[in-house]
């Protein structure tokens, strides 16, 4: 038999037989479908944390105060346990850095803004005019912090957009006293609206420099230095240049843990992408399934079409022949229920996309490619029994089943 | 040369632990372009015999040639493929493929056989026009009546010009009008040379064949050709 009156017959016979079809497509479609789904929201997350360290800013080196690692006995450590506090003068002496392009300290707290009456709690952040510009901010309206002595914070504060709309509606906002805590500041600038970020949310920030910001925690310690290194090949020897500076400054404690920002990227990266594989492995068990339910429809087929079996071998076809057409048979069902899964996932992915925009809900081409082979490949192999059996009917006995 | 020549076929089936023999010591020479009835009373192996001679079934013993080649020795595929361009079957119950319309039913044996659509379409063509089944082309089995099937199932075995064509009980689902019609197809085929082997309970039916074979215990009681044809309704009446 040719190959098209092959894929033609099987054609005829899959919708001659509209509710078993149906259900080994469905079953199918189902497997792919939630491969390409489950698939989508793993690399989503995975996207979604990728990029949002990103937004963080660009070859960035961050300073925390506190080990991390446990060391050997070091002199140090016999004369003081307590770690020291990262100052505003640690940081300075970063700058002096041949790596570092931009140094900000940054010093966080939360505290009340006050401004004609209204009265809302918000996130203090104590830096100076570099952090905007190594965060990667954006400024609506006005300017950031003015360049000036980091020890000598004036009273000025750039504000979140949802806190400018929620203090000021539609007066203007630049140039305005507020209160904040117990300090009287004048609004220089307002950010522009970001969204929802990973560990600060801008919209509602303040950002006022960082002495200032000490001052009215009433603490000498940084909650973080922020690094920019020159070039992403700068980072490895900016890092070991910052970690050895502080070391220095510490008399030679290593009280201080260094990360880079690629380190981070990396490890989220490779977490996130093993949990995606995992969560494609999962689904390949439905694929499984689907193989077997293909299988049995494929058997119920052979039992139901005995006496067909039996007419196609008395008018002359040879058992390849029988057997070819039900493997094609059970090839289009599979191939068919890829086809429909892989259009209802990816119709997932895009409800999923519309209902949260923020997250990138996008299958991997790998698990496509993977989740549309497996289904063909188990809707063959699970195929070929049926077909054999098929094949071997003893074409007098099958006759008669007619 | 003998179309058909059995020589001492044994066809033995196991029933439980005890062994029928459906077909005992048969030998048998069929010419080509003879018209022949084989009759019997139910168990007495006609079926057998006419699975035997389509190559659907292999005999424990003996051999079987047919246009002078040994055929009981040919692979599975091999016989499939003789099956395919020498012989044509029609069956009690039609056997038409109910997904598929008269025209495809008829193309079935050409499709199988991988002989390309243009060719096909114009044999079928032709063969709807020989049976009178052009407005019933598109018809699936179920829109068409018990006479028009088995006018389907006719084309359908003729389709490949087979030189044998066998026929089990042609007429046994149908009314007698229609039967006549039918037995009337298949004498016309054999006028034409084909050679007629049909398997029937039909007395009348039987009586036009102009060679009779009546079987009895898988073995042939007596052959028309060896027997007066006016002895014959004695012996099976």
């Amino acid at each position: 038999m040719r190959l098209t009156d092959t894929l033609r017959f099987a054609r005829d016979a899959a919708t001659g037989y509209p509710m078993r079809t149906t259900l080994s497509v469905l079953a199918m479609s189902i497997g792919v479908a939630a491969v390409v789904i489950l698939t989508a929201l793993g690399d989503g997350a995975r996207r979604y944390v990728v990029g949002q360290f990103s937004s963080l800013g660009t070859n960035l080196i961050i300073v925390l105060p506190g080990r991390s690692g446990t060391g050997g006995f070091n002199p140090a450590n016999a004369i003081t346990s307590t770690p020291r506090d990262l100052t505003i003068d640690d940081a300075g002496s970063l700058r002096r850095l041949p790596g570092a392009r931009r140094v900000a300290p940054l010093a966080v707290g939360t505290s009340e803004i006050n401004y004609g009456g209204k009265l809302r709690e918000v996130m203090v952040a104590g830096s100076t005019a570099e952090f905007i510009p190594i965060r990667n901010f954006e400024l609506a309206q006005g300017q950031g912090l003015p360049e000036e002595d980091w020890n000598r914070g004036s009273s000025v504060a750039v504000i979140g957009a949802k806190i400018r709309e929620e203090m000021f509606g539609a007066n203007p906002a630049i140039g305005q006293l507020v209160r904040v805590g117990d300090r009287r500041l004048r609004v220089v600038g307002v950010l522009k609206s970001t969204g929802q970020g990973l560990g600060m949310n801008t919209d509602e920030l303040v950002i006022v420099p960082v002495s200032l910001a000490q001052a009215m925690f009433n603490s000498n310690t940084l909650f973080r230095i922020m690094i920019e290194a020159n070039s992403r090949d700068a980072i490895p020897g900016t890092k070991d240049q910052v970690m050895e500076t502080l070391k220095q400054r510490h008399r030679g404690e290593e009280d201080v843990t260094v990360i880079t920002q690629d380190a981070v990227l990396a490890t989220f990266d490779k977490l996130l992408g093993a949990l995606t594989l995992a969560v494609a492995g999962i689904a390949a068990i439905s694929l499984a399934v689907a193989g077997i339910l293909v299988m049995n429809v494929m058997l119920v087929a052979v039992t139901q079409r005995t006496g067909e079996i039996g007419l196609l071998k008395a008018l002359g076809a040879t058992a390849r022949t029988i057997r070819l057409a039900f493997l094609a048979e059970a090839a289009m069902l599979s191939a068919v229920g890829a086809l429909v899964g892989y259009l209802l996932g990816q119709l997932g992915a895009f409800a999923l996309r519309q209902a949260f925009p923020v997250f990138p809900a996008y299958p991997p081409d790998w698990a496509v490619i993977a989740g549309l082979s497996t289904a063909l490949a188990t809707g063959l192999i699970f195929g070929v029994m049926p077909a054999r059996r098929a094949a071997r009917l003893d074409p007098v006995q099958a006759l008669m089943k007619h | 040369m003998a179309l058909i020549e059995l020589s001492g076929i044994e066809r033995r089936f196991l029933l439980g632990d005890t062994t029928v023999h459906a077909l005992a010591g048969l030998d048998l020479q069929i010419n080509a372009g003879e018209y022949v009835a084989v009759m019997g009373p139910s168990g007495s192996g006609k079926s057998t015999l006419l699975n035997l001679l389509g190559l659907l079934d292999r005999p424990n013993e003996g051999t079987y040639k047919l246009e002078g080649r040994d055929v009981t020795t040919l692979s599975p595929d091999e016989q499939a493929t003789v099956r395919s361009t020498r012989i044509g079957f029609v069956f009690q119950s039609f056997h038409l493929v109910p997904r598929l319309t008269a025209a495809e039913n008829i193309a079935l044996p050409m499709t199988l056989a991988g002989i390309p659509a243009a060719e096909r379409n114009k044999r079928v063509a032709q063969a709807l026009k020989d049976f009178g089944l052009e407005n019933r082309a598109d018809h699936k089995p179920d829109q068409l009546s018990g006479g028009q099937r088995q006018r389907v199932a006719i084309a359908r075995a003729t389709i490949m010009q087979p030189a044998l064509i066998l026929a089990d009980e042609p007429t046994g689902n149908l009314d007698r009008h229609t039967g006549e019609e039918v037995v009337n197809l298949l004498e016309a085929l054999n006028a034409k040379g084909v050679t007629l082997i049909v398997v029937t309970h039909d007395q009348g039916m039987g009586a036009r064949a102009r060679r009779q074979l009546v079987m009895e215990d898988g073995r042939l009681k007596t052959d028309s050709l060896q027997t007066p044809i006016s002895n014959l309704a004695e012996i099976s009446g």
